[in-house]
C-alpha cells in the first residue's frame, strides 16, 4: 500500500491544510499500521498515545474505541492531530520509514477517529464521587484544560480562570487558520468542559483580577498554565514604527476576525525569525494577498527552529527564505509609516555569531517581528524561576507548596500543544496526590 | 458498558473471549501472561499421557496477501510435548492465582477407556472448570489412532463422550473436527454420548503450499513436508457454517456451543455469538499480534453492544440462527439490483469487466466527456453482488431492494417450479 501524498502549501485560511481522511483513505492508511510491540511512535509522543492501539481498532470498525484511546491519553486529541510536528515525532519514529520511506499517516488517522467521536457530541468520560477538594487553574489553554479535564474526572471541583474571551488559549488564538479550520478550538474547549465539574471565569488575568495569593488562600491547589505572555523585541531603532507588529498579535487578528479578504494585496512582507511562529505569520500574509514576503533570519536555515516541513510548506506557498540576515533598523517614511528594513549579513566565526557589516534593505509595507517570547512576570510573586520560565519538579511542582504549572510557562520541553497537554495532564495526577497527602 | 459475562455449561469468565487449545496456551508463562492481557479463559494445550510427543522443527506455514497480511495458517505441531506432571502442576497453580478466569484443559488418548479415565482423573485434581476432547487433530497424532481419528467416526465420538462423562464432575466439551461430511453427525454423537456443550471447529485439513526449490510442501522438514491444520480468517466461513448447522438442527439446538475459526475481531465474535456460540476461542489472531489484541475483542464488542442497545450477551446470542434456512426456504420473488455512485466511482471498470466477462453483462460502459459512466442495466442486472465485491470503494456499489408487490414464495411453491406442491 502506497503511502498518502504530501501536502503542499494551504489553499486558503478557511479549507484545511491537511484534510480530513475519507473511510476509504482510513482504512487503507490503517491496514498500513504493523501494529508494533512497545512501538516507536509511542516513545516518541509526549503524551505517549497508544498509537498501534488505537489503528488497530481503526481496522476493526471500531472507531469510538480508538478516539477513546487517544484521548484518554490526550484530552486534546483532536488539535494535536491537527497541528503536531508529527513528521518529526511519532511518524519520524514510524517503522514504515526504514523499508518504504513512507511513515504511516498517524496525524490523519488520529484525527479520522477523534472528530468521528466528537461528531457524535458524546464526553465518553465520567467523573469519579466528588471529593470536595477546589482547584483553580489558570489559563484556559491546553496546559489548562487538560489538566482541568483530568482533575474534573478525578473528581476535583475546578475554577478555571481566564484572561481572555474565549477558551483554547493558543488553540484558539496562535494556531494557524488553516490548521484549525471549522473553529475546532472551540468544539474541542466545549467537549472537554462537558465533563462537568469545571467552571471557567472569563476576563480574569493573573496579577490584575486575581493574585495567586488570593488563589492559594481560597483553594486547595493551585495549577498555572499561563503560557508565555510577552514578546522578544528586536531592539532596533524603528521598531516603534506603525507597520511594525508582533506576529502572535497578527495570527490573533486574523483568527478571530475570521479575516479572508486580501487585505494585503499589493504589499510587501518583511518576517523577522525562524521559528514555526514565524513560518504562520509569512504564510498567513501571502494567504492574505500579500505580493511579496520575505522571511529573514539571522542565522542558516539549518538553525531555524520551525521544523523542515514547516520551511518547505513556507517556499510552496511563495514566502522567499532570506537567511544570515540580522536587523539594524527600521526604516521610516518620515512619517510614521515605514519603508524597509535594514539588515546587516551575518556569518559564524568559531561558532559564534558576528556581524559584517555589509547591508541589505528589504523594502516593506508592514513588519512582523517573530523572535521569541518571554514569560510575563506578572502575579508570580514568591515563585522561583529558572532559565526565565517558572520552575517545577518533574511532576510540575513550583517552588510553592501546592501550586503546580505546566506547559509553556515551564521549560518542560518543546513549546508545543501536545507537550502542554502532557505537562497539564502530569500535573493533575500529581495535584491528586498532594490533595490525597 | 455493556456485561460482556460469559457462561458456558457451566463455566464462567469475564469475557467470551477464551485463548483456544494451542501453542499460546502450553504453559503457566504463556497463560498468565494471556489473563494480565484480559483474555477471559484458555484451553490449556492439550494433554496426552507420558512420555510426551516429541515436534520436529518447522512447524508452521502462512497464507499471507500482497500486503503481508495473514489469510491463512498452517501448523503439523502435535499436542503438548512437556510431561504431563508438570502441566497438571502448572494448571493447578494458575486456576489457583487466576479464579474468575475460566481453565479448561484439552486432553486426548488412545481409543481404550482407561487411557481416557486415568488421564481425567489426574485433571480432576487441578481444580480446572472443565475438560475439552480433542476429537480433532487432523495431522500427525490420528496417525497414532487419536484426534480426527476418532472424531470423523460418529460411533467412536460418541462412546469417548460417554466414558469421560461417566468419570468426572467436570464439565465437558467435545472439540470437533470439520474434516467430515456432515457436521451433525458428531455434534450428534456428542450429544448422544452426554456432552455438556460443543466446541468447533478444530484445524482444517490442509497442504499450505509447495517451495518450488526443494518441491515439497511447506513448511518443509529436511526436504519432506507434510499436511497440516489450517486455521486463521480464512476458515471463519466454514466454522461459521457448522456452527449454523448445529444451532439450527432441533436434537442440538440447546448444546452450548464454543466457536471457534479465524476468530480475529470483536466482530468476527459477535457472529459467531449471533450464530449461537455462547463464546469464541481464539489462536491464530494471538499467534499474530499477541496477547493484547484482545483490548479491541473486549473493546469494541462492548462498544458495539452499547450502540447496539444489548446489555448482556444473551441479548443477542443466536438472535441469526432463525434466518439460517434452507436454500429450499428463501424468497423466490425478492429482487434486488446493483447502484452504483458516480460520485464515489474512481474508474477502474472492475465491475463492467467482472460482470461483463463472468456474469450478466449488466453493467454498461458509457463515456461522458473524458470520463467513463459505470451504469447498471436493470433488466439484466440479477442481483448477485459481484460488482459489489470487487469495487474497491466501500459503498459506491450498494445493492436496492426492488419495491415488489408480490408475496414470499418459496421454490417448493413456486409456479415456475415443476414439481412444486402446491
Amino acid at each position: 500500500m502506497a503511502a498518502l501524498p504530501k501536502t503542499t502549501g494551504p489553499k486558503g485560511l478557511t479549507e484545511d491544510l491537511v484534510p480530513p481522511l475519507n473511510p476509504l483513505q482510513a482504512m487503507a492508511e490503517s491496514a498500513r499500521c504493523l501494529y508494533c510491540y512497545e512501538a516507536a511512535c509511542v516513545t516518541a509522543c509526549p503524551t505517549a498515545i497508544d498509537i498501534p492501539g488505537f489503528i488497530r481498532a481503526i481496522t476493526t470498525g471500531n472507531t469510538r474505541g480508538a478516539a477513546v484511546t487517544i484521548l484518554s491519553a490526550n484530552i486534546m486529541g483532536g488539535t494535536c492531530a491537527r497541528v503536531c510536528p508529527t513528521e518529526v515525532l511519532c511518524e519520524a519514529a514510524c517503522v514504515r520509514n526504514k523499508a518504504e520511506a513512507a511513515p504511516v499517516a498517524i496525524g490523519r488517522l488520529q484525527r479520522f477517529a477523534t472528530d468521528a467521536l466528537m461528531a457524535e457530541g458524546v464526553q465518553p468520560f465520567r467523573r469519579d464521587p466528588s471529593t470536595g477538594k477546589r482547584v483553580a487553574v489558570v489559563g484556559a489553554g491546553p496546559a489548562g484544560l487538560s489538566c482541568a479535564h483530568r482533575l474534573a474526572r478525578l473528581g476535583h471541583g475546578v475554577t478555571v480562570f481566564e484572561a481572555k474571551a474565549k477558551a483554547g488559549g493558543l488553540n484558539e488564538y496562535g494556531l494557524a487558520a488553516y490548521k484549525m479550520t471549522g473553529g475546532f478550538a472551540q468544539c474541542e474547549a466545549a467537549f472537554i468542559l462537558s465533563v462537568g465539574g469545571i467552571t471557567v471565569e472569563h476576563g480574569k488575568a493573573l496579577g490584575c483580577d486575581i493574585t495567586l495569593e488570593e488563589l492559594r488562600r481560597e483553594f486547595d491547589a493551585v495549577f498555572l498554565g499561563i503560557g508565555l505572555g510577552g514578546a522578544n523585541a528586536l531592539h532596533v531603532p524603528g521598531e516603534d514604527l506603525e507597520g511594525v507588529a508582533e506576529a502572535v498579535d497578527f495570527i490573533e487578528m486574523i483568527r478571530q476576525c475570521r479575516q479572508a479578504d486580501p487585505v494585503l494585496a499589493g504589499k510587501r512582507v518583511v518576517v523577522i525569525g525562524g521559528g514555526n511562529t514565524a513560518i504562520d505569520a509569512a504564510v498567513h500574509a501571502r494567504l492574505l494577498g500579500a505580493e511579496e514576503v520575505t522571511l529573514a533570519y539571522r542565522r542558516g536555515q539549518e538553525h531555524m527552529g520551525a521544523t523542515v516541513h514547516e520551511q518547505q510548506l513556507a517556499q510552496t506557498s511563495g514566502v522567499a527564505l532570506r537567511t544570515w540576515l540580522s536587523p539594524r533598523r527600521v526604516l521610516g517614511d518620515g512619517g510614521t509609516a515605514i519603508e524597509a528594513v535594514e539588515f546587516e549579513r551575518t556569518k559564524l566565526v568559531g561558532g559564534k555569531l558576528v556581524g559584517t557589516d555589509h547591508t541589505v534593505t528589504l523594502p516593506a509595507d508592514l513588519v512582523l517581528k517573530a523572535v521569541g517570547q518571554s514569560l510575563k512576570a506578572q502575579g508570580l510573586d514568591g515563585l522561583e524561576l529558572a532559565g526565565g520560565r517558572v520552575k517545577t519538579d518533574d511532576s510540575g511542582h513550583t517552588s510553592l507548596p501546592g501550586v503546580f504549572a505546566g506547559g509553556d510557562c515551564v521549560k518542560s520541553g518543546e513549546n508545543l500543544t501536545v507537550q502542554a497537554v502532557a505537562d497539564g495532564t502530569r500535573a493533575a495526577l500529581a495535584i491528586d496526590q498532594f490533595l490525597k497527602g | 458498558m455493556a456485561d460482556l459475562s460469559c457462561t458456558i455449561a457451566g463455566i464462567t469468565s469475564p469475557n467470551p473471549f477464551w485463548l483456544a487449545s494451542a501453542p499460546p496456551t502450553d504453559k503457566a508463562y504463556n497463560v498468565v501472561r494471556a489473563f494480565e492481557a484480559g483474555w477471559g479463559g484458555v484451553v490449556w494445550k492439550t494433554l496426552g499421557e507420558d512420555p510426551p510427543v516429541v515436534n520436529v522443527s518447522s512447524r508452521y506455514g502462512a497464507l499471507l496477501d500482497n500486503g503481508r497480511q495473514l489469510i491463512g495458517f498452517n501448523n503439523i505441531e502435535l499436542i503438548s510435548d512437556r510431561p504431563l506432571d508438570i502441566n497438571l502442576q502448572e494448571i493447578k497453580q494458575v486456576k489457583r492465582d487466576w479464579p474468575d478466569r475460566a481453565m479448561v484443559v484439552s486432553l486426548m488418548a488412545t481409543m481404550t477407556e482407561d487411557a481416557w479415565v486415568g488421564l481425567v482423573r489426574k485433571i480432576e485434581d487441578t481444580g480446572a472448570d472443565g475438560l475439552e476432547l480433542n476429537l480433532g487433530c487432523p495431522h500427525g497424532m490420528c496417525e497414532r489412532g487419536m484426534g480426527s481419528a476418532i472424531g470423523q467416526v460418529p460411533e467412536l465420538v460418541e462412546r469417548v463422550t460417554r466414558w469421560v462423562k461417566s468419570n468426572t464432575r467436570m464439565p465437558v466439551i467435545v472439540k470437533l473436527t470439520p474434516n467430515i461430511t456432515n457436521i451433525l453427525w458428531s455434534a450428534e454423537a456428542a450429544k448422544r454420548g452426554g456432552a455438556d456443550a460443543i466446541s468447533l471447529i478444530n484445524t482444517v485439513s490442509s497442504l499450505i503450499g509447495v517451495d518450488l526449490d526443494v518441491m515439497a510442501p511447506m513448511p518443509v522438514v529436511d526436504g519432506k513436508g507434510t499436511h497440516g491444520g489450517y486455521c486463521g480468517p480464512a476458515v471463519k466461513p466454514i466454522a461459521l457454517n457448522m456452527v449454523a448447522e448445529i444451532t439450527r438442527n432441533p436434537f442440538t439446538a440447546a448444546t452450548p456451543i464454543s466457536g471457534i475459526g479465524g476468530v480475529t475481531t470483536w466482530r468476527d465474535a459477535a457472529e459467531f455469538l449471533a450464530l449461537g456460540a455462547s463464546n469464541v476461542q481464539v489462536c491464530t489472531a494471538a499467534m499474530i499480534y499477541g496477547f493484547r489484541i484482545v483490548q479491541d475483542m473486549i473493546d469494541g464488542l462492548g462498544n458495539w453492544m452499547d450502540a447496539k442497545g444489548f446489555r448482556t450477551l444473551d441479548d443477542f446470542v443466536g438472535a441469526a440462527v432463525k434466518n439460517v434456512v434452507n436454500w429450499n426456504d428463501l424468497n423466490m420473488n425478492f429482487a434486488q439490483k446493483a447502484h452504483i455512485n458516480p460520485e464515489l466511482c474512481i474508474d477502474c471498470g472492475r465491475c463492467h469487466i467482472a460482470c461483463e466477462d463472468t456474469s450478466h453483462q449488466a453493467i454498461r460502459i458509457r463515456a461522458v466527456d473524458d470520463k467513463r459512466l459505470f451504469e447498471v442495466v436493470n433488466e439484466d442486472c440479477v442481483g448477485c453482488n459481484l460488482c459489489s465485491h470487487v469495487c474497491p470503494v466501500p459503498g459506491c456499489i450498494t445493492m436496492r431492494r426492488e419495491v415488489s408487490a408480490l408475496p414470499y414464495v418459496t421454490w417448493p411453491q413456486d409456479p415456475r417450479n415443476p414439481n412444486r406442491i402446491a
